[in-house]
């Protein structure tokens, strides 16, 4: 092949709802190796639906979705879920184990790894998210913005080939929001960024995709995306009062 | 709903470093079940009965000494014992047989003895308990319990419930919240058309929090069975340990019926 393989493929992605609500018509996406994109989006875009098919959690639809070269089909699940990880949008959802430790440690465990491999695993994971002295704490002694961390360090663990996050500055303070930021930033890896947050966007993600209808309306750098105000209007994105893409280095 | 009060079931456990704190959890789960077993076989009729029930309780003071829990905690375990007493102070009223009067009131004698020992037998093994939880933590306890063998199933519904009571128990307070500061006084009949349909819509919402729990761990790979950690291993002397309270009290009920 001329072209490395991509981290996420997405091919001519449909779904539908079993109670008929069609989700997708139809979604073309690809990710290479380290990329970090925005999945930017009005409310019932579809954002979810496609999030879900990611890791197969959805599936039955028409297209494919491969994850590093690997189809997402029943026979591949576990090696897909250790592949993508997926940080929801409530880390109380996210975090279901009695301690911290235990719960990063959830992930390694089900993927059969030998218990010094999990160890390192989640002391690694936890310091990446600035979190290391938190292994044996429970979760609900945690800030919001700790706990959100936390969730990132729990697919961490898994050693993902692309994070996916939703929401990930939902609820949380200026200043989580800004160290959750510099923890991104710091990550070597494939990231797709669920977001309302548009500045968020900008600030990590080179790259935007807009999803609306259930289909991509709008694919390019987060800069020109956020600078063209018909485009974000016809699709119900705003920027927060007074902020100017074009004024951000 | 006890969720309203945060921080319940953290409440119970008393923190430190006691030989009994150390001990393995599975150990004295072991040995807190089988004391009760023998607190449960002391016959009720017998003449040195009152004495055995004094023997045990002295063991158990020993071991709170030895755990230092304070007095204040082990009364306030005694609290769900309540409807047990209620029910203990019912019998020598309702009882039949041979009568004897006691401040004027004219009871059953063997009632007496049944209420009696019920209330003994109730008091010491929910004692025995509540020193348990007092010196092992939530976590502890669930790892004991897996330990046992006991089903994998019932240890991750404990396991959720002691994650999620204080999720839960923060909905319940931000909706009592939202619905006093409307003007809202709980404190008349015509509340339940309220309280109503605030449970449903809080079971609705742990429900749903149940599904998104769900696929939050399908997404990492759970396959049915919550994996473990290294398990901890318990050498004999941990078990000699534990099981010196249980064989101290089979002790006691042997020599009780030796001299009685």
């Amino acid at each position: 092949m001329s072209t490395p393989t991509p981290s996420l493929l997405v091919d001519d992605l449909a779904f539908a709802y079993p109670d008929g609500h069609q989700a997708l018509y139809g979604v073309d996406l690809r990710l290479e190796p380290g990329e970090r994109v925005a999945l930017l989006g009005p409310n019932g875009a579809g954002k979810t639906t496609l999030v879900l098919h990611l890791n197969g959690i959805l599936r039955g639809g028409r297209g494919r979705v491969e994850v590093a070269g690997l189809p997402v089909e029943d026979r591949n699940l576990p090696e897909v879920r250790r592949r993508v990880g997926i940080v929801f949008q409530d880390p109380d959802d996210q975090l279901f184990m009695p301690t911290v430790g235990e719960d990063v440690a959830f992930g390694p465990r089900n993927l059969g790894l030998p218990e010094a491999e999990v160890a390192r695993r989640v002391a690694d994971a936890l310091a990446a998210v600035d979190m290391a002295d938190a292994a044996d704490r429970p979760p609900h002694h945690l800030s919001f913005g700790q706990r959100r961390r936390v969730a990132v360090a729990t697919v961490l663990s898994m050693q993902p080939e692309v994070l996916v996050l939703d929401e990930p500055s939902s609820n949380l303070d200026p200043a989580g929001r800004r160290e959750l930021a510099e923890v991104l930033q710091a990550l070597p890896i494939t990231l797709l960024m669920v977001t309302h947050d548009l500045p968020y966007a900008l600030q990590l993600c080179p790259r935007s995709v807009v999803l609306d209808g259930g289909v991509v309306v709008a694919d390019g750098t987060t800069r020109e995306l956020l600078a063209d105000p018909e485009l974000l209007a016809a699709h119900r994105l705003e920027l927060p009062f007074g902020f100017d893409p074009r004024a951000v280095s | 709903m006890g969720a309203g009060h945060g921080g319940g079931l953290a409440a119970a456990y008393v923190p430190g470093d006691s030989p009994v704190h150390r001990l393995e959890p599975h150990t004295k789960l072991v040995a807190v079940l089988t004391f009760a077993l023998v607190v449960v076989a002391t016959p009720v009729h017998a003449g040195w009965a009152p004495l055995a029930y004094a023997g045990f309780l002295l063991l158990l003071l020993t071991v709170a000494g030895v755990a230092r829990v304070r007095p204040g905690r082990l009364l306030r375990g005694l609290v769900v014992e309540v409807p047990f007493v209620l029910f203990a102070v019912l019998l020598p009223f309702v009882s039949r047989g041979p009568r004897t009067d006691v401040l004027g009131l004219s009871l059953s004698e063997s009632g007496l003895a049944a209420g009696g020992s019920i209330l003994a037998k109730a008091t010491l093994s929910v004692l025995a308990a509540t020193l348990l939880a007092a010196t092992t933590d939530a976590r502890g306890l669930l790892r004991g319990l897996e330990r046992l063998r006991l089903p994998t199933v019932l240890v991750q519904i404990l396991s959720f419930m002691i994650r999620y009571t204080d999720v839960v128990g923060g909905e319940l307070r931000r909706m009592q919240v939202a619905r006093e500061s409307r003007g809202f006084r709980g404190r008349h009949l015509g509340a339940l058309k309220v309280l109503g349909p605030a449970a449903g819509s809080l079971f609705i919402r742990s429900y749903e929090r149940g599904e998104r729990v769900h696929l939050a761990m399908l997404s990492r790979g759970y396959t049915g069975r919550l994996p473990s950690g290294p398990v901890a291993v318990a050498g004999g002397r941990a078990w000699a340990t534990a099981l010196s309270l249980p064989l101290a009290a089979v002790a006691v009920l042997a020599g009780g019926s030796l001299l009685g």
